[in-house]
Parts: structure tokens; sequence; C-alpha cells
């Protein structure tokens, strides 16, 4: 071996001898000199990782009025299957126990933990036997610290900050159907969305539906966690440490809840009234929208009470929610309920006339009835107005006019694609103006639930036919030449379902046959008529504010497109409507409404609807020259316009404005200041 | 100096005075020139001490989960029985094999262990985030880094040895045979050709990724280049490359997040309880709280309870800190010092060179290993994924380190004197 190597082995010598030197004094500091401390640390360091829940953020009206405010309280819950498995008399002395302690009546708290089961009358527990039983909220401290310090006494009762959802109805305003409501988490959901599981109280709670569901990030904020200590057996000596958790943003919708209230007020009204007079309509709605294109009013009919969600839904609660019997409750009609818009409809239809060249100006015959290929089309049971202006009949609502203008259009459309059976046809020169002002399309409004509508393009024919000539409604099987009118028609559908026939074409334009819209859509339609040709995507959000009061976001209205009417088409056409009111359909409705005041223009709808009662529709905006709100009800088996859905707008103009001995909601129709923004705060 | 007549004293009695004193053969064998002086017995009774130790630890560490879990409290103990047993075989036919038989073996001991390795890549199974071991019928996985750093020693202790010593004039045969006396000064070129043979090595176990074991290997590398005898500027110069990259891995975020907050969250280690300071804090307070004698065998509530991670293989010194105490960790200490000691001794009466560097290979890799292992439990060594040595569980290091023990039994013994 050379020396040098010899030399460095010594080297290595030395380095060896000092590592195990260090370990060594190291050690002895640890384990001799230290250790007192140590040991104490052994006892103290076992830690745990608590998460704590965040609290859901609120939703509030216009104004920053809560409609859903979420907030953690002491609850105390008693887990009957423990009482019941831990004790030998049923838990009766842990409760006789407990029940002084929350100020409640022996009675009283069996009645809350008692099972809903056969032949248990109201009140009873409706959730599950495993969950526990919330018997007491709001507790103070140290009733909570009482029942937590004494284990052994209350068996199987805790007591726990629990989120808890208070829905306050302001002015009684109930938009049940749009703020949605709050179910626990599915497995699924939670792989899908990358929820991470704070683990409380076994479920986290997320928007199933309406604002809830579409703002749901949002409002949900950030779990925390805290760091305890533990002994050995795992019982928490203290807090280590952690960060809070972080409360969800609050939602500030541009729902009024005084207009909101006087739209479902309203609603009620004409529906009772409506029922009284013996039709069987069991659903509605009314929409109020701003022309910058947010929603200050939805209301639907049925309504519901939202905290049936809280705390387990019992089977007969569900039932009414929906049952079809009852109307659907949860459903929200005024963004899902599909119904003719009838006459309404009839501004797209002058504006589809005008685009394709007809005259604005110009005169058109008004008979009594009108016949294409020996098939008579009546003018509603009206008499002949003779030639009159696309003013007139507007007003008059004269059906024969629009007939004529749709089946001229109909003779100058693509009259060979009219034949045929073929998925990729042209859209009809009509249909496509339709279609332009926001109808048979989902107007993306911030809900999750949306329908469609429907307009009668040849492609959309088409897959109806394909749909029901030989499966769906089966119409070459059930339909009959010589049976019942139901039979017949479906006959005639197995034959020529597919043919865009101008009877159909006539029919479409006065908003009826196949034509159907969600009030959304008409309100969305009647808002781009009032300002200017705009057509939004509707907000009901108007801001997402911090819990500390902060802007986070502001919402706008997208502007979807300007409409293909040009503004003097428009000012023509409201202009016309209102004349509508003083002088025509509507007159009758609104008459002693004091116009000189708020200037309302509308339109009446009657959709005439096979085989039950007609649609009853009004659509209008106010002031007429200044449109700064539109307002739309919409009532299925109801009658005429101007007898059901009339006075219910009337009702809801007369609560924005003051009018008619009412209180104004928006006195001079101007909008609140978004709350966040420094003008207005998020309410507690 | 005066030349004095041979001693006038009584000089013993004169042969055949008494009758010749009876031996039994073991007497013979341990007597000066017998055939069990060629064995470093204190080497193999502190291995054979370390082996028991390290089996009772294992045993200690997995119990009371085991028992808590409800599953057979010795599942371990029997493992790890077999793993010692199996490894002290492994040693004692290591250490009758000639080394100069093993270092004619070299390339394809290394081109084994680089296959192993390449395997675990393909086929290799994660566990914590490292993809480092291979599974084998039966449920039995090999860990293919472990037996990387014999390949590594080897090869480099090789490559290393070629050079013949020039004073004594041309070799008379070819490298390997006694005509070759290859105990020269390597050259650089030697030191770059081992460099160069170990960097897959590394570069593969890197890749797993087991920053521990890469870090052994390249110590131990570079603690084989310098014990070779080259000269002290280039042994500076490495000096100078490894600080040099040291740098450049700090500056230029070469390190992955994990392994930069492993290597510098024992600096801070309250900092971040949660967090990855967490394992050097428990294991510190593991130890510490064990005091001078401990808290008895089986008796660690902190070891015992999970509250420190991989108890029975990484951490497993602090079981030995809690239970066993100052005077059980040290012993530990200390006796793995002796095996370094003895492995140093076995390099320094080394017949030739790659003798001589595989010993001081094996030395170098116990030493930073026993270091950095028992370091980070004790909060002077960042944390990364080492076994200890003969205590840790695991098969593959066991063998590895009982082969080991083997080479320097086995250098030991094939020295001249007693061939």
């Amino acid at each position: 071996m050379i020396p040098r190597s010899r030399r460095r082995l010594f080297g290595l010598y030395a380095l060896t001898l000092a590592a195990v030197v260090v370990l060594g004094g190291r050690l002895w500091y640890l384990q001799v000199l230290d250790t007192t401390q140590y040991k104490a640390l052994a006892q103290v360091n076992q830690t745990r990782q608590i998460v704590v829940p965040a609290v859901r953020g609120g939703i509030t009206d216009d104004t920053g009025t809560p409609f859903v405010r979420n907030e953690t309280e002491m609850v105390v819950s008693v887990n009957m299957m423990d009482l019941s498995q831990q004790t030998t008399d049923n838990g009766a002395a842990v409760l006789a126990k407990l029940a002084p302690l929350l100020h409640l009546s022996d009675k009283t708290l069996a009645e809350k933990v008692r099972l809903c089961t056969k032949g248990v009358p109201q009140p009873c527990w409706t959730g599950s036997p495993y969950q526990p039983v919330p018997v007491a909220e709001n507790v103070s401290d140290a009733t909570a610290l009482q029942i937590m310090e004494e284990p052994k006494v209350f068996i199987g009762v805790t007591a726990s900050l629990q989120p808890v959802t208070d829905y306050p109805m302001p002015d009684g305003a109930n938009p049940a159907q749009v703020l949605g409501y709050l179910q626990p988490i599915t497995q699924s959901e939670m792989a899908a969305d990358h929820i991470p599981e704070t683990g409380f109280a076994g479920d986290d709670l997320v928007g199933q539906a309406g604002l809830e569901a579409q703002y749901n990030t949002e409002l949900t904020g950030k779990p925390g966690n805290q760091i305890v200590s533990v002994n050995a057996a795992g019982d928490v000596l203290n807090t280590v440490g952690g960060t809070p958790a972080q409360t969800g943003d609050t939602l500030v919708t541009s729902i009024n809840a005084k207009v909101q209230a006087i739209a479902q007020q309203a609603l009620n009204t004409a529906i009772s009234r409506s029922k009284a007079s013996g039709n069987s309509v069991n659903q509605g709605a009314a929409v109020v929208e701003s022309t910058s294109g947010r929603i200050v009013a939805m209301a639907s009919y049925p309504n519901y009470n939202p905290s049936v969600w809280t705390n387990g839904i019992s089977q007969s609660e569900f039932n009414y929610l929906f049952g079809t019997a009852s109307g659907d409750p949860v459903m929200n009609w005024a963004s899902q309920g599909q119904y003719a818009p009838g006459s309404t409809f009839k501004i797209t239809s002058t504006a589809a006339a005008v685009a394709n060249g007809f005259s604005l100006n110009g005169t058109y015959n008004c008979p009594a009835s009108y016949s294409i290929g020996g098939q008579s089309f009546a003018n509603d049971g009206e008499p002949s107005l003779g030639p009159i202006s696309f003013r007139t009949a507007l007003i008059q609502s004269c059906d024969t006019v629009y007939y004529e203008v749709a089946y001229q259009m109909w003779q100058t459309d693509d009259n060979k694609a009219n034949f045929q059976l073929n998925p990729h046809a042209p859209i009809q020169k009509m249909q496509q103006a339709e279609l332009d002002w926001g109808f048979g399309n989902y107007t993306g409004i911030d809900l999750p639930e949306e329908s469609p509508g429907t307009i009668p393009t040849r492609q959309w024919l088409y897959n109806y036919y394909e749909d029901n000539a030989h499966k769906g409604q089966n119409w070459c099987k059930n339909g009959k030449a010589n049976g019942s009118y139901v039979q017949q028609i479906e006959y005639d559908d197995c034959q020529s379902g597919y043919v865009w026939g101008p009877g159909q074409a006539v029919i479409a334009a006065i908003g009826q046959g196949y034509v159907t819209s969600t009030p959304l859509q008409l309100t969305n339609a009647y808002t781009a008529l009032a300002d200017g040709g705009k057509l939004y995507s509707p907000r009901i959000g108007e801001a997402l504010v911090s819990a500390s009061g902060k802007l986070v976001q502001e919402i706008n209205p997208p502007v979807i497109r300007k409409v293909d009417a040009s503004s003097q088409t428009l000012a023509y056409i409201r202009s016309a409507l209102a004349g509508v009111v003083t002088q025509g359909t509507a007159a009758g409705a609104f008459g002693g409404f004091p116009l000189n005041q708020v200037c309302v223009a509308g339109k009446t709808g009657t959709a005439q609807v096979e085989g039950g009662k007609s649609t009853s529709v009004f659509a209008s905006f106010a002031p007429c020259n200044n449109p700064q709100f539109v307002v739309i009800v919409m009532l299925p088996n109801s009658g005429y316009g101007a007898s059901a859905a009339a006075p219910a707008v009337r009702a809801i103009w007369d609560g924005i404005y003051g009018l008619e001995g009412h209180k104004a909601a928006l006195p001079g129709g101007k909008l609140p200041p978004v709350p966040g923004t420094g003008k207005a705060t998020v309410k507690r | 100096m005066s030349v004095g007549l041979p001693s006038r004293g009584w000089a013993g009695p004169r042969a055949g005075t008494f009758a010749p004193r009876h031996q039994t053969r073991l007497g013979r064998a341990f007597a000066k020139g017998g055939v069990a002086r060629s064995w470093d017995w204190l080497l193999f009774a502190v291995t054979c001490a370390l082996a028991v130790l390290g089996t009772v630890l294992v045993w200690a560490a997995t119990e009371p989960a085991l028992r808590q879990a409800g599953l057979d409290p010795h599942t371990y103990l029997k493992k790890a029985i077999l793993w010692a047993v199996l490894g002290f075989v492994l040693m004692l036919v290591t250490a009758c094999m000639d080394y100069r038989r093993i270092r004619r073996w070299t390339p394809y001991i290394y081109g084994f262990s680089l296959l192993l390795l390449l395997a675990v890549l393909a086929v290799g199974q994660s566990v914590n985030g490292a993809k480092a071991w291979i599974s084998l019928p039966g449920g039995f996985q090999v860990e293919p880094s472990e037996f990387a750093k014999l390949g590594l020693i080897l090869s480099a202790a090789w490559l290393l040895s070629r050079q013949p010593r020039l004073a004594g004039g041309r070799p008379t045969g070819p490298p390997g045979t006694p005509g070759h006396d290859s105990s020269g000064r390597p050259r650089l070129r030697d030191a770059a050709f081992a460099a160069l043979a170990a960097a897959p090595l590394i570069a593969l176990v890197e890749r797993e990724p087991a920053l521990g074991v890469m870090l052994v290997l390249v110590f131990t590398l570079a603690g084989i280049v310098v014990v070779s005898g080259i000269r002290l500027y280039w042994v500076l110069g490495l000096v100078a490359a490894v600080a040099g990259a040291i740098f450049a891995i700090a500056k230029l975020h070469l390190l992955k997040g994990y392994q930069l907050t492993r290597l510098t969250s024992f600096l801070h280690p309250a900092q971040d309880v949660a967090g990855s300071g967490y394992n050097g804090l428990q294991a510190k307070i593991a130890v510490g709280s064990g005091g001078l004698h401990g808290e008895g065998l089986f008796h660690g509530t902190f070891t015992g309870g999970n509250f420190v991670p991989s108890v029975q293989t990484d951490f497993i010194f602090t079981v030995a800190g809690e239970e066993l105490g100052f005077v059980g960790a040290a012993a530990i200490v200390a006796l793995l010092g002796i095996v370094v000691f003895r492995a140093i001794r076995a390099a320094q009466i080394a017949d030739d060179m790659f003798g001589m560097l595989v010993a001081s290979g094996v030395a170098i890799w116990f030493i930073f290993q026993t270091f950095v292992n028992v370091g980070m439990t004790i909060g002077i060594m960042p944390i990364t994924g080492l076994p200890l040595p003969f205590i840790s569980y695991g098969g593959s290091a066991i063998f590895a380190d009982m082969i080991a023990v083997g080479l320097v039994q086995s250098v030991r013994r094939h020295h001249k004197l007693f061939t």
C-alpha cells in the first residue's frame, strides 16, 4: 500500500471517531441533559387535526336584505341510537335531566326526539334514526359546556357548532325556486368537483338547485382546520394552532324583496280568482325584469317554504314538492314552464314581417276569417275590421292580419324544403326572426333550471316527427282516419307531420300551434323591445360580496345580440302597445289606471290550447317612452289574457310605482344601489 | 552499540524436556498461526450482536401496533429473524471466498446491480413516493439500491486498483494474479473511470427517487477515490467540485421540492409542525424522551403509538432511543463504530490495493449511513430515507450489509499471511 493511502486511512479513523463522538454527544445532550423537556413534549405532542367547516355565504335582495342567512349556532343534538343502547330506560333519565337545562318541558323534548313512524302525530323527527336529532339551537356556551363536561351524565348528547340556514322572507318575499336548496353532497359530486370533505356532521351540504347550485363554489367558502393535541387515549387536551375557516361570499341578487312579494301576491290573487271562476289552473309565473337585463322579481306558483329542506325532508313534504297534483312546487315555472305565448308573440311576427319586406305603414285586411286551401282560420270570433294598419292589428289583436302575413311569407319561402323529411333543411324566414328574438333557445340566465321553449323550425319538425311517428306518441299506430278528433290529428300527423304547411305557419305567427315560450323568454323578448333591441342573457345575481363586506365580483347581464329590427320598427311597436292599454284589448283591465302618472304599454295573449283552457298572458313595459321595467304574467288554463293575467300585471305596476293607493316599492322606478359597492352594504 | 553474546539467562527448557502441550483442535485453530486467526472475531461478534439487537428492536417497534390492529404481533419478528439468519449465511459465504476471485467477478456484479436498478425503473413498485422496490412472488420485495452500494464499491475499487506498482518494476503477470502487484497510485484517469462507472448507478437511484441512497453512493465513491491515494490537489479539486455542485443545486433549484423541504426543514423543525418538519421533531421527541435508561423494551408509548413514521425501518433508532435510553442508543452507535473501525483496520493490513479499497469503501458507507440515519433522528441531519445498518428492518439492506462485512472478513482472511 502506498503511504499516502495509509495516512488517509488514519484520517478515516479520525473521521469515524469524530462521527461517533458527535452522535454520542448529541445523544447525551438529548437524552440526559434535555430529557425532561422531551418527556413533556412527548406528552403534549400527540396532535390531531380537526376540520373547521366554513360558514356558507348568504343570498340577499338588491338592498342587501337577506333571503338566505347562514350562521353557525351551538346546537344540542341527541343521538337516540346511543341513548337506547347505553341506557336501560331508553334514555328517559338523560332526557329528564336535559330538558330543564334547555328550558324545554319534558313533553316537548320527548316529541322532538320521537321518530315519525306510522301512527306518530306531528311534531316528530322526520330524519334518519341514525342521525343525531337537533333538539335545541342557539344554546348558550355555558349550557353547551355543561353538557360537554359531563359525557357520563348526558349519554348520547352532543353540543357542537353547526351551520344553520334561515329564510327570513323579508316583506313576505319568498323566491323559493330561484334560491334553490342545499342537500348533502353525493360521493360522485365530491369526486367530480374535487371538493374536500370537511366531515362536518358526516355530510357537506352543496347547492342542488337554483342560485345555491349556480353559485355554489362562491357561496361555499373555504374550510379551515384546527390542530389539537390529544393524549394516548385520543382525548382532546388543547388547541395548538390551525387556520380559520373562510366564510363564503354573499350573493347579492337583483331581486327586490318588495317587488317580489308584490309579484307573488298578484300571482296568487290572479290564480285564486281564476280558480274561483271555474278554471283548473295550478301553475303560473310572474317575471319582472329591468330594461338592463336584471331580474327584479321572479315568482312561480305554487310556492313552498324552502326551510322544509333543512334537517331532512319528510316523505309528505317531498311528495308535495315533486307532485303533479300539487303543481310541482319545486319547479320554477318562470324559467321552466313552456306555454304558448299567444298574441304577445305578435311583436316578433310584426318585426319579422317588416324585416321581410312588408311595409310598416301599409294597410292589411282584417277579415272575420281567413281561409287557406279550403281550411278556415277565424279571428277568434271577432268581426271583420276591414283594412287596418299594423298598429290597429296589435291594438285590437287581429289574428287574420298575421295569418295573411304568415301565409305570404310561407309562400315566398323555400317551398321545396317544406315538404321534405330533412334534418338539415334551412330555417324558415319567420321562425328565423323568432329565434332571433331569443325564443326556442336558453336565455342563459344564471339558474341551472331552464327550458328552451319551442320554435317549430324545419329541423325541429323533423325531430318531432322522427320521435313521435313510430315511437313516443306513436301517431301511425294510434291515429285513425275517421276516429276521434285527436285520432284524426294523429292520423294526419303520421301522413304529413314533418310537412311545414301553411296552416302551421299561420297559427305559429300568433304564438300558438307548436310555439311555446317560457315566461322568462317572453320577458326577455319584451325587454329587447323596450330597450332598443338589445337581447340580454338575464341575470339574477348582481354582485358577490365577501364576508367582510368587500365587493368580490360584479355580475352584469351580457348582451346576446341586437334583434333584427330597426329602431323605427321597435318604436312603432312600442307605441302600438301603449294603445293596447288605452284603447285596445287591455283597456278594460286597465280601466281607471293612472296612465298619466305612469304610462304602461302591453300586449294581451290568449293562447288556445288543445283540450284545455287558454293560456292567459299579459306582457307589458313601462313607462311607455322610456321603459324601466318589463312585467309578464303567464297563467296556463286560465282563459283570456285580458281577464286573468292583465289584472295581475296591473297590481304589480301599482306596487312598483306606488299607484292606486299602494306604497311604491321602487319610487320613481329607480333601482337601489348595489350593496357592497360603497353606496350600500349587505345586511346581516 | 555492543555486539554481545547470546543471552546467558535461562532460555527456557530445552526441546523435549516436557511432553508437547496437548491442544484441542479449537485451541490449535486459535493459537498463533492457527486457521481461526485469519478471522476478525471482534468484527464477527459485533456484527452478530447488531443483527440480534436489530431483530429485537424491529420486534419492539412493530409489536404494539400489530397487536392493536388485531394482527399477529410477531409478523415482523419472524421475517426479521429469517433475514438475519440468511444474512449471516451470506456473510459466511462471502468471507470464505477469496476476494481476488470476487475481484474477477466485479464486472458481472456491477452489471447485475445496474440491471436490477433498470428493472426497478421498469417494473418497480412505489412505496411512499419512491419507486424503489421490485415485487417478487410470495410477497417478497427486493430493493436494488441496497445492492447498488456493493456494486459501486466493487467497481470503484476494481477500476482504481489497476495501476501496477512502478517502484517494483514491470509486473510479471496480468492484473489479479500474484505476479501483478497492483498497488500503484491510481492516476486521475482511473478516478475518472471509477466515477464514470458509478454515474449510471447514482443516476438510476436518483430517478427512483431515493435521495439518501444517492448521497451514500456519492459519498462512498468520493471516499474511495480519496483513500486510493490520488494527489491531494485532486482531492481538493473534488471537494471544490462538490461544493460547486451543492451551490449550483441550491441556486438552480435542481432539487425536487420534497427534497429541498426535507433537507432544510431539519434546521427549523418547529416551524412547520404539521408538514415536513413533523417527522424530524417526532423522532427527536421519541429519542429525547427515552432518558438515560429508556422506558424499557416494548414500553415505548411514543414509538409504539404510531407517532413516529416508518418506525421499523428508517426511524428504528427512535425505538432504541425511547426504549433503551442513552445507554442502549450509545451502545448501538459504539457497536457500529467498532464495525467501521475493524473495516478500516482490515483496509490497513490489506494485501493489495483492491482489498484495501473494498474494506475502506465498506467503512465509509457504514459510517456515512450511520451518521445520517442516527443524525436525522436526533435533529442534526436532514430526513432522508436511509436504513440503519444491521438494525433497520428490510431483507435487502441486511443482506447487503452482511455481504459487505463478509467482504471485509474476506480481505483480512485472504492476506498472504494466512494463505
